[in-house]
């Protein structure tokens, strides 16, 4: 990376700073799946649509739940 | 005809020509991607054996039996439905707390 020109490495660090944001993005999502999913001992053929989306509510709930508490977070620092 | 080239260049090293610097680039690039794309690939499967191990194998016999293996077949399908649904759906609610913190920030110059 050192022999590149400095708008080169620019662009290679932007390259690098969203793949790693996108790679985060993607190992959120697996950790997601494996925690909302719910595998009986007897899975079914395909998910009925009340299971699919209880899967949607579950990850919509828990983006809701981050951000919430995401944003008390940050009024509490902020009344220190 | 190579003196040419160094005539009035500051140092002995070869410089780099953008030519080469585009594939050399562009490789990195597609290196990196590969490598993220393979860590990602590795892990869904790893989860997801993990789960379906924990769900169909119950009492672990001397092989595993035609049920079981059905049970695992579609334990995976479920499971990849499950990572699909998941995608689409964080994706689209990534998208949708963009677009409100855009127009907030919109409504704010208003």
């Amino acid at each position: 990376m050192d022999d590149f020109d400095p708008s080169t490495r620019r662009e290679m660090e932007t390259f690098l700073a969203r793949e790693q944001a996108n790679a985060k993005l993607q190992h959120t999502i697996q950790t997601l799946t494996t925690t909302c999913i719910c595998v009986t001992s007897t899975p079914s053929n395909k998910f009925s649509s009340a299971e699919a989306s209880c899967l949607t509510a579950t990850l919509e709930r828990f983006m809701d739940t981050s951000m919430f508490l995401i944003k008390s977070l940050s009024e509490k620092q902020r009344s220190h | 005809m190579s003196d040419w080239f160094k005539f009035g260049s500051k140092s002995d090293a070869p410089e780099s020509s953008p030519v080469i610097d585009m594939d050399k680039k562009e490789q990195i690039k597609t290196a990196v991607r590969n490598e993220l794309a393979q860590a990602n690939a590795q892990l869904l499967v790893e989860n997801m054996n993990n789960k379906c191990f924990k769900a169909c194998i119950t009492r672990p016999g001397p092989s595993l039996s035609s049920s079981e293996e059905t049970c695992l077949l579609r334990c995976q399908e479920r499971y990849m439905d499950a990572f699909n649904i998941i995608s689409r759906s964080y994706h689209t609610r990534l998208s949708r707390e963009r677009m409100d913190s855009i127009t907030s920030e919109i409504d704010k110059t208003l």
